[in-house]
């Protein structure tokens, strides 16, 4: 089991600047995602842990050893790709036993963990199917048991599930969820899908252009989200802009129709103007008093609608509700809705980043 | 750049030893070529050049050339464009085996084709005495310029069909539905609609031919008599019928290497400015067609390939035909094949021996090339892939001349040798092979070289145990294609080869220039049987098909 420390790490691509300047520690067999959007140096990043990718700057280090001048196949990584990367002309028992053959281990102890690897990942029934002769959830089951049989310091994982149908993405974080929990092994996962990151991790990186904008577990970036960004990319969100009032050493939020919230135990007392509140979906709900607003459309959903409503300020807010009303909401309707305060989270309006007490990056 | 390129490692010495050798085998030979074309009598001059355009005599090989390769690759595509268009749009009888026989004919060397239609419609064909009998007239000549016309556009129309066909294959019907729906349809949308699509297609098909027919050495020789190309007068300037001038050669030499460069690079750049790419969702699905159209679309097909298979079925049935001092004469035995066994057997086993050597060089080389290509790229890959290339322009002949010319001089011996055989044939069909072989490795997904490696494999044991065998059926159906080619290769072992190294279609020249017909027909069958056998096992392969163009 290994600690990955990255110090000062830095990426270019032909003098693009990929990744400026990263630290991040990764603990003992701990579930790690780097979360983010398409090009924000994710997977970048963890080429770089394979070494796959140049480091133009800064250090790598597993357990204290800087690892820069190593090459991938001397790193003992477990790596599974976003296209499962099965050796086409082997079936998948020799896909699995290929790493172990490469480490000279002994043919009767091969094919013993092999079949165990297999078994581990419900894939034992398949073994002799080429990988053209298996669904693509069967292809990254064995690209799994394949990477975690050589038994390495680490599992890479590079989305693995984004090439897969939605139910099929749910089933098999599931089963990796459960390989590395087993194996108790430290593990470094890839991924742009912010819900499949909060059902695996055990603490999330969410990154965007190549900088770390928060670390913490999944409900820590959730509820305490570090800058907009992150309150956006992780789950829905509100932002209305409102300014904050000092009285009589109180700091007041008005939120309109009369409606105020006092937040001086949650922004310290330094800071004044606008700010910008993140107000979550679930932290809004119809009620007999409180922000007047128009309905713009209900949609209907089975269990629950989605609303979107307008205030009386002009802004739009999204919220649900359970499919408890005989009748939807037609558009113009008026409602009154009220926040539950002590779910908001404030943001300076003009950098976007986190104003509350005991705000972290 | 640590794992793509830059790094010194195991890979940089392979580019390094393949450019070396390269240089030393290609280029170097090449250059000596050049350098002799500027040289008469050890100092600087422009003789060669001066002689060729003084004298109509040689610059008239030139017009010839340039007339013949024009109306070669005019009648080709005039010929193979309807003969696609029939067998995509309409249900041909016995469709699959029209196609291979086409194939067939054009993997055939075409030095035999040329040879079969002076048995056919020679001074003493089997047509024209015919004729002659009938309606005791003459028919015209075959010789000359009809005749190579007639022998090389035959042989090469399967070569734009192949082309064609893949071309068609992905035009989306609902492209030609959309013409339909709005009242385009029939001859109108092949040409407005259809003829555009193929366009880049038609331009790299045609290239394909004019730089075949300009180089074609054996046709012309054969059939051409006074009609004299300009591969024709570099032979006999290099071999020296009349007298040897070896820098005039060199110097004739640069200029057809000028030519079909030129040639090329226009083609290049009319492509590069149509560039578009399609795949077909819904490929085009024959339909029936009735009534005399129908009749007359057969007709078409079945003409095409009895003219084109006609030379084959010649040769076979001459084989057996009875011969007196190498002439034919009535009656059919085994003795063309009996009485010369000794030189068959010779032929046989040289052809054997060198090709299978050169096969066996030729595709470890291409695959190293196109590794170092797809995932290495770097300066020194670039060149590399760059300087395989050059023999695509260079017609086999100056090859052939480039290597007498670096290689018949100490330290370096080799001309007459086997060695110099297997370089001469690896280096004339490497840019084919390393094309090919680059495609297939764009195909493998870089991820399972990386999943190999994560795996603590090393860069070679990644190459022999994972992308080798995952390149397997493609490398090796390329691989005998390749064999063909290197079996019906006349122009470019012309000059290297003694008694000992002498191969079928050496053998086959040799004993037409000699007058044995009957041996000449039997080395011919021979070697076609032997084609047709490599074929029928590539069809067989998965996939096999497909590699069926170039």
């Amino acid at each position: 089991m290994t600690r990955i420390a990255l110090r000062s790490l830095r990426k270019e691509y032909n003098g693009q600047v990929a990744v400026p300047n990263l630290d991040l520690d990764i603990s003992n067999g701990e579930f790690f995602t780097l979360l983010g959007p398409s090009g924000c140096g994710k997977t970048t990043l963890l080429r770089m842990i394979a070494g796959f990718n140049s480091i133009e700057a800064g250090t790598i280090s597993f357990d204290d050893i800087v690892i820069n001048d190593r090459s991938p196949a001397a790193r003992n990584i477990g790596m599974v790709f976003q296209s499962y990367a099965l050796f086409p002309q082997m079936t998948a028992a020799k896909n699995v036993a290929f790493g172990l053959q490469t480490r000279n281990v002994d043919k009767a102890e091969t094919t013993r963990r092999v079949t165990a690897a297999l078994e581990s990942v419900h894939m034992a029934h398949l073994k002799d199917r080429l990988p053209g002769e298996m669904s693509g959830g069967q292809q990254q089951r064995v690209a799994l048991a394949r990477a975690l049989v050589i038994r390495p310091a680490m599992l890479l994982m590079d989305e693995p599930l984004s090439n897969l149908d939605a139910k099929l993405r749910v089933e098999m974080r599931d089963t990796i969820r459960e390989a590395q929990r087993e194996a108790g092994i430290t593990t470094v996962y890839v991924t742009h899908d912010q819900e499949e990151a909060m059902a695996v991790s055990d603490r999330i990186a969410v990154m965007n252009l190549g900088v770390v904008q928060q670390v913490g577990s999944p409900a820590q970036i959730y509820r305490n989200p570090a800058n907009r960004f992150v309150a956006e990319f992780i789950g829905k969100t509100n932002l209305i802009e409102r300014e904050l009032h000092h009285r009589n050493g109180a700091t007041m939020l008005d939120l309109g129709d009369g409606v105020s919230v006092d937040v001086t135990s949650t922004i310290p007392s330094t800071i004044t103007g606008r700010v910008q509140v993140s107000v979550r979906p679930e932290a809004v709900s119809a009620a007999s008093e409180g922000l007047s607003a128009e309905v713009v459309a209900e949609t209907f959903l089975g269990s629950h609608s989605q609303i979107r409503a307008q205030l009386s300020t002009g802004e739009t807010v999204e919220f649900l509700e359970f499919s408890r009303r005989a009748a939807l909401w037609e558009r113009g309707e008026k409602v009154s809705l009220q926040l539950k305060t002590d779910m908001l989270t404030y943001f300076d309006a003009e950098s976007g980043v986190s104003i509350m007490h005991g705000a972290q990056r | 750049m640590k794992a793509s390129g830059g790094r010194y490692d195991g890979w940089t010495s392979v580019a390094l030893a393949l450019t070396g050798g390269y240089l030393l085998l290609v280029i170097w030979p090449l250059i000596m070529v050049l350098i002799n074309s500027f040289a008469g009598g050890g100092e600087f001059s422009l003789a060669g050049f001066e002689k060729f355009f003084s004298s109509r005599l040689y610059y008239g090989t030139l017009i010839n050339s340039v007339l013949v390769t024009v109306c070669v690759t005019v009648l080709a595509l005039v010929v193979a464009f309807p003969l696609a268009y029939f067998m995509t749009m309409f249900r041909i009888q016995g469709n699959r085996t029209v196609q291979m026989l086409i194939l067939a004919s054009m993997m055939s060397p075409p030095f035999i084709g040329a040879y079969s239609w002076i048995l056919l419609l020679g001074n003493n064909g089997m047509i024209t005495k015919l004729i002659e009998s009938v309606i005791g007239v003459k028919p015209p000549s075959i010789y000359g310029f009809a005749g190579i016309v007639l022998v090389l556009t035959l042989q090469l129309v399967p070569l734009i069909f192949t082309y064609l066909m893949g071309a068609w294959r992905t035009i989306d019907v609902a492209l030609l539905e959309a013409a339909e729906s709005m009242g385009i349809t029939g001859w109108r949308r092949a040409v407005q609609v259809i003829s555009p699509l193929l366009w880049p297609t038609v331009l790299a098909g045609s290239l394909l031919v004019f730089v075949r027919a300009f180089a074609d050495f054996g046709t012309p020789m054969l059939i051409g008599q006074g009609f004299r190309t300009v591969p024709v007068l570099i032979y006999s300037s290099f071999v020296g019928e009349v007298s040897v001038d070896k820098s005039f050669a060199a110097a004739v030499s640069v200029i057809v290497i000028a030519v079909t460069l030129g040639v090329f690079l226009v083609q290049k750049y009319l492509v590069s400015r149509q560039n578009f790419s399609m795949t077909a969702l819904r490929p085009i699905e024959p339909s029936r067609l009735p009534g005399w159209r129908g009749v007359a679309v057969h007709l078409y097909i079945y003409g095409f390939l009895t003219l084109a298979l006609a030379p084959l079925i010649v040769v076979v049935v001459s084989s057996f035909r009875n011969t007196l001092y190498g002439q034919f004469v009535d009656g059919y035995s085994f003795e063309n094949y009996l009485d010369s066994h000794r030189d068959i057997l010779r032929y046989v086993g040289n052809t054997f021996g060198i090709g299978i050597t050169a096969l066996v060089i030729l595709v470890i080389v291409a695959v190293l090339v196109a590794y170092l290509t797809v995932r290495r790229k770097g300066m020194l890959s670039g060149t590399l892939d760059t300087m395989t290339m050059v023999p695509y322009v260079v017609p086999g002949l100056v090859i052939g001349i480039a290597l007498v010319t670096a290689f018949s001089q100490a330290p370096l011996i080799l001309t007459g040798t086997f060695t110099i055989m297997v370089i001469a044939l690896t280096i004339r069909r490497l840019p084919y092979s390393v094309r090919s072989t680059t495609a297939l490795m764009y195909q493998l997904n870089p991820s399972i070289e990386e999943a190999a490696i994560s795996l603590g494999a090393s860069k070679f044991r990644t190459l022999v145990r994972i992308i080798v065998p995952a390149l397997a059926p493609g490398i090796l159906s390329g691989a005998i294609l390749s064999w063909v080619t290197i079996i019906t290769e006349l122009s470019t072992t012309l000059f290297l080869y003694n008694t000992s190294t002498q191969t079928l279609s050496l053998g086959i020249y040799a004993e037409v220039i000699r007058g044995q017909l009957g041996t000449a027909a039997a080395l011919s069958t021979m070697l076609l049987a032997l084609t047709m056998l490599s074929l029928i096992l590539l069809m067989r392969l998965p996939g096999g098909q497909r590699e069926l163009r170039v």
